[in-house]
């Protein structure tokens, strides 16, 4: 399969990059580390007449601490992100996640930026992202602007990212002593996208008491989901199996997935189930250890 | 539009005037006419067009060749180095890892590239790293011998 024809441009900065998104508008594409838009081009499921290389530009790979956040250019890739120290220790549920990201060959490729500024709600980025109460840096003409994870995602394929912007960063608070993350992700092979996941982060306060609950959910709506419900439900309670299966059965009530190859709506909303249980206990036991 | 470029390829420069979107598995076999790259699903799951990209292991289907440009490229004709096999082409065929051969190339390129990172990789970490490539003869077993057979083989070197 070969694409239709394309321009292809390698700018050697970031603000050369948004001068040529300016300049092609809509005819141009961002190619990070390619594996979905790759693909994309090949299957002819979308064309742009111009793409927009910024897998060169090394100032966007980067992962590093500073003032209780963690800043991740987004040009770094899921390997570089899987022998990180920092991510792996810090965010447990990264440590869960990455590996389970399509295969090592793309990972060697993909990056965090593309998993998350694509928009696509099978990606696994998102969820986590939201969890965590990460924030995303979009640089554009007019500069740089800051969106939280939770505020990113309008519809399928659409964000809140603007004609000539390009996301730059993602900024990660540190979780509090006493917090624990993890993903539970259920699919049916290596590489295939997720039939359901989810992505929690707690924090617990002096009491035992859910202080922060960050759940949100992979694949199971036209965008990544918030849990809000589940969220809600958590917060101020101490986290005994009672509480956990009202947050579960609170996230899966809030999934609306569409029937596929991989399960029907049922099917879908009952494994969110399950793995906010298990995702939601998992992250108890890190908050407590 | 047209690029200049020049890929390092199994260590020899090689320069190619290519469209945008020539793909690198096709300038590796159409223009370079190195066939030992396979193409299999064509859509990044097989991974039997397992290049080496910066001494990475990527899917050549699903990167440009200009994107090659100024970078190095290894092919599994560069494994073989003065008229010796590499020592996990050896184990390959020492454990019977190769049946009808069409994953083989691939197979060998992430091998290799993982015992680089980890000489001595658990069965787990061997299973884990080339589970984006696959064997239509299901023939993991043996190559899983042949990967552990390598490391030991390396480490003794």
């Amino acid at each position: 399969m070969i694409p239709a024809p394309f321009d292809y441009h390698r700018p050697g900065t970031l603000d050369e990059a948004i001068g040529l998104l300016v300049r092609y508008q809509d005819d141009a594409r961002v190619l990070a580390g390619g594996m979905s838009l790759l693909p994309t081009l090949k299957l002819r499921l979308g064309s742009f007449g111009h793409l927009v290389d910024i897998s060169r530009i090394a100032a966007l790979e980067y992962v590093k601490e500073e003032k209780g956040v963690v800043r991740i250019g987004a040009g770094t890739r899921q390997c570089v992100l899987e022998r990180s120290e920092l991510i792996t220790t810090r965010f447990p549920v990264l440590a869960d996640a990455l590996p389970l990201i399509a295969d090592p060959l793309v990972r060697n490729r993909s990056t965090i930026g593309g998993n998350l500024a694509n928009g696509d709600p099978s990606n696994d980025h998102p969820a986590i992202a939201i969890a965590l109460g990460a924030e995303l840096v979009a640089r554009g003409p007019k500069g740089e602007r800051t969106i939280p994870a939770s505020r990113f995602y309008k519809d399928l394929f659409v964000t809140e990212l603007k004609a000539g912007e390009i996301l730059a960063e993602i900024r990660i608070p540190l979780p509090p002593p006493r917090s624990g993350s993890a993903y539970r992700k259920l699919k049916r092979k290596t590489g295939d996208y997720a039939v359901a996941a989810v992505a929690v982060q707690l924090t617990l306060g002096a009491s035992g008491a859910i202080e922060r609950a960050g759940i949100a959910l992979t694949n199971v709506a036209p965008t990544p989901l918030e849990a809000v419900g589940a969220q809600k439900v958590l917060v101020g309670k101490v986290a005994d199996d009672k509480a956990i299966a009202e947050a579960a059965r609170l996230a899966a009530k809030a999934a609306s997935p569409s029937a596929d190859r991989r399960g029907s709506v049922e099917y879908k909303k009952e494994m969110v189930r399950v793995l906010a249980g298990r995702a939601l206990k998992a992250a108890l036991e890190r908050a407590e250890a | 539009m047209k690029h200049k470029i020049s890929v390092t390829v199994n260590g020899a420069v090689r320069e190619a005037e290519v469209e945008s979107r020539l793909l690198l598995v096709h300038l590796i076999r159409e223009v370079f006419r190195m066939t030992g790259t396979h193409i299999g699903c064509d859509t990044s799951h097989c991974g039997v067009c397992t290049v080496r990209l910066d001494g990475e292991p990527v899917k050549s289907c699903t990167v440009l060749a200009v994107q090659a440009d100024g970078r190095s490229v290894d092919t599994v004709e560069g494994l073989e180095q003065g008229g010796k096999l590499h020592p996990m082409q050896e184990a390959f065929t020492e454990k019977h890892a190769l049946q009808c051969g069409f994953c083989t190339p691939g197979m060998l390129m992430t091998t290799s590239a993982l015992l680089e990172r980890n000489r001595n990789p658990s069965e787990q970490q061997i299973r884990q790293a080339i589970s984006g490539n696959l064997c239509r003869c299901t023939g993991y077993l043996n190559i899983v011998k042949a990967v552990q057979h390598a490391a030991e083989k390396m480490r003794a070197a």
